[in-house]
């Protein structure tokens, strides 16, 4: 049983990597206007004269040559992704391979995102176990109406707020661009890195503040729904102390839909990772994102979005498993 | 308050299977949904009657004025743009297009996870696995990524771009949730009975399966326009739409290009975004008293609390 549950999820996750670059290798094929006309456009802005053959070299790189049959140039772009040949850009830093450049901001997108989902995922569940233990309590009245105006705001407007609020006007209290200080060299030292803490505050507080409302509703929700089973009114029948029923036996049940929906709801945090870089000016992976579509950078554009979802399913893979091992249901189900 | 909740307490046991009254009941006793349905009527009369809150303006909003960068004054009410135009008459003209897409985007996602979710439940076996398949693969593909390798690629600027796109990459989780709503009403009596009756499967889909998931189909399209509004503003905001376009995504765009911050002009800065949560929030505060109202084990409390007044 187990080892079939195990052998679907990894079917599934092959699938979706396999979806998400034929989708990768289609769309440009599919849109109106080639890359090789976007590209001449985009050269000929810049004021340099591009010969067509240089055209075509640059193009092949990225894989794509339109005399070639389609289902080869579709079979050789396969190969090439899964072995880690994912060309050079064509964007604003022509010619340093894409694997650098990503090499270089991953630290810094996983950091910042990284940490703040965590801690807004914990901090929510939390917050919505207590809520939903006291139904119809101070913190009860509270929590549900302030959460759900946050969860609606758009990241971005978030960003725009907390930078009007403090890095902006006549004392400035946080930096509002950059990841660290200009004049720092990086390293192991206390001003580097406090530098790096402190330009991460305001980026990481808007993930927080606009990602925490949805887990907290939702935990709320599982809650309440988990205390009207029979198995809780047996506890407190036994007359098991209240904390231990809250965490140990509502909360944990309560706790599972959670765990799924949280590899789900990585997405949406990707899109506002975006903007909230984009905001900031945070040079990591969803900045590297947007100036890649800014200068048409299809290598680069590719390789990062088959990177963000191989993200997303390696913590799908992982939350499956979370589950598979805290639910014994998910285990005869199989 | 005692006699509504008299009225709430005691549904005749046909109201609780047709929702149609009491779905308008449920929304009017329940105070997010009222704040939620003030809101979003405020919001159409805007988009419908822009001038009537603008009055005095006789021109396009789009036009340029000569007093660029202008404070909140009791002339301009949220001060000028870069250009001169007046920020909250922009503001006004532009629900119309962030409204429209939030509306038809939203449309559109709910149909299509109603089509592929109750089509995976009723059809069972390879055919629910292949569709439930391609549903979970689009949940996990990141939309916002999508949406913009897409936009990028169909040219920037198109609307009708920006509302295909945000369809096909809003339907999936309304269809998961479809699915399991469909499939947990399948061995139900009333549908047996439809069955016995000899009844067309598309006859018992449409007239009694879908009346039943109402509250879910409502909660859905909340949740999808919710999910555009967010989506478009933050394209737009990006640069990825119409730049010569009257929306609140639009009017950030410029803001964010033209300084408004840096310039010590929060109110231009600010108060699009703030009409894209208000918006945002009216939806999720429908969204989530319908969550309320489909799941009666979340109701319970409510009408404690109405008692005691």
């Amino acid at each position: 049983m187990a080892l079939r549950y195990l052998i679907r999820r990894l079917g599934f996750f092959a699938l979706t990597l396999w979806a998400a670059m034929t989708l990768n290798f289609f769309i440009p094929r599919m849109m109106p206007g080639s890359p090789e006309q976007a590209l001449r456009e985009r050269f000929s802005k810049g004021g340099s004269v591009v010969s067509p053959e240089q055209l075509r070299t640059v193009l092949a790189e990225f894989g794509f040559d339109p005399d070639k049959n389609i289902v080869l140039q579709y079979s050789e772009y396969l190969k090439a992704m899964v072995t880690g040949h994912w060309g050079v850009s064509i964007g604003s830093s022509l010619g340093v391979p894409v694997t650098t450049l990503i090499g270089d901001a991953l630290p810094w997108t996983l950091g910042l995102v990284g940490i703040a989902t965590v801690m807004a995922f914990a901090l929510g569940t939390l917050i919505g176990t207590i809520a939903g233990w006291r139904r119809g309590g101070l913190i009860d009245g509270i929590v549900p109406p302030v959460f759900i105006v946050t969860s609606a705001l758009p990241y971005f407007w978030v960003a725009l707020l907390l930078i009007s609020l403090f890095a902006i006007g006549n004392n400035p209290v946080l930096p509002n661009d950059f990841n660290y200080d200009h004049g720092l060299t990086p390293g192991l030292n206390w001003a580097f890195i406090s530098s790096v803490l402190e330009h991460g505050i305001l980026p990481a507080g808007t993930i927080l503040i606009t990602a925490i409302g949805g887990w907290i509703l939702t935990m709320r929700n599982n809650m309440v729904t988990t205390l009207a089973e029979d198995y809780v009114r047996m506890a407190r029948a036994k007359g098991i102390p209240n904390r231990r029923i809250m965490f140990g036996y509502a909360g944990r049940n309560a706790f599972l839909p959670n765990l799924s929906g949280f590899a789900m709801s990585l997405g949406f945090v990707i899109s506002g990772t975006i903007l909230v870089e984009y905001v900031f000016n945070y040079p990591g992976l969803g900045y590297m994102f947007y100036n890649a579509t800014v200068s048409t950078d299809y290598p680069l554009l590719q390789a990062l979005f088959l990177l963000v979802t191989l993200a997303v399913l390696i913590c799908v893979l992982i939350c499956d498993f979370a589950v598979f091992l805290l639910d014994p249901r998910a285990r005869t189900k199989g | 308050m005692s006699a509504i909740v008299a009225g709430t307490a005691a549904p005749t046991p046909t109201a609780g299977r047709r929702p149609r009254g009491g779905l308008w009941r449920a929304v009017l006793h329940n105070r997010k949904a009222m704040l939620g349905a003030v809101l979003l009527t405020l919001f159409c009369l805007l988009a419908a009657f822009p001038h009537l809150f603008v009055p005095w303006l006789e021109r396009d909003p789009r036009a340029i004025g000569d007093m660029p960068l202008q404070h909140p004054s009791s002339e301009h009410w949220l001060g000028t743009t870069g250009l001169g135009q007046d920020v909250y008459a922009q503001l006004v003209y532009s629900t119309r297009e962030s409204l429209i897409i939030a509306v038809v985007a939203g449309l559109g996602a709910t149909i299509l996870s109603v089509l592929i979710g109750v089509s995976a439940a009723y059809l069972g076996g390879v055919a629910d696995n292949v569709l439930s398949m391609f549903t979970d693969v689009f949940l996990v593909l990141p939309t916002f990524p999508l949406i913009i390798v897409l936009a990028t690629y169909a040219g920037k600027g198109n609307l009708t771009v920006i509302i295909i796109v945000l369809i096909v990459t809003g339907w999936s989780y309304g269809a998961r949730q479809m699915r399991s709503q469909a499939l947990s009403l399948r061995n139900r009596d009333f549908l047996e009975s439809a069955r016995v009756r000899g009844e067309r499967r598309s006859y018992i889909i449409v007239v009694e399966v879908l009346p039943t998931m109402t509250s879910l189909i409502v909660a859905n399209f909340l949740g999808a326009a919710l999910y555009s509004v967010l989506t478009a503003a933050g394209l737009q905001f990006l640069g990825l739409g119409d730049p010569n376009s009257l929306s609140w995504g639009t009017m950030l765009y410029w803001a964010q290009n033209q300084g408004a911050l840096v310039n010590g002009l929060p109110a231009w800065a600010l108060s699009p975004g703030l009409a894209v949560a208000l918006l945002g929030v009216s939806f999720a505060l429908l969204n989530y008293a319908f969550d309320e109202i489909s799941n009666p084990a979340l109701r319970p409390v409510r009408r404690r609390r109405a008692r005691s007044h």
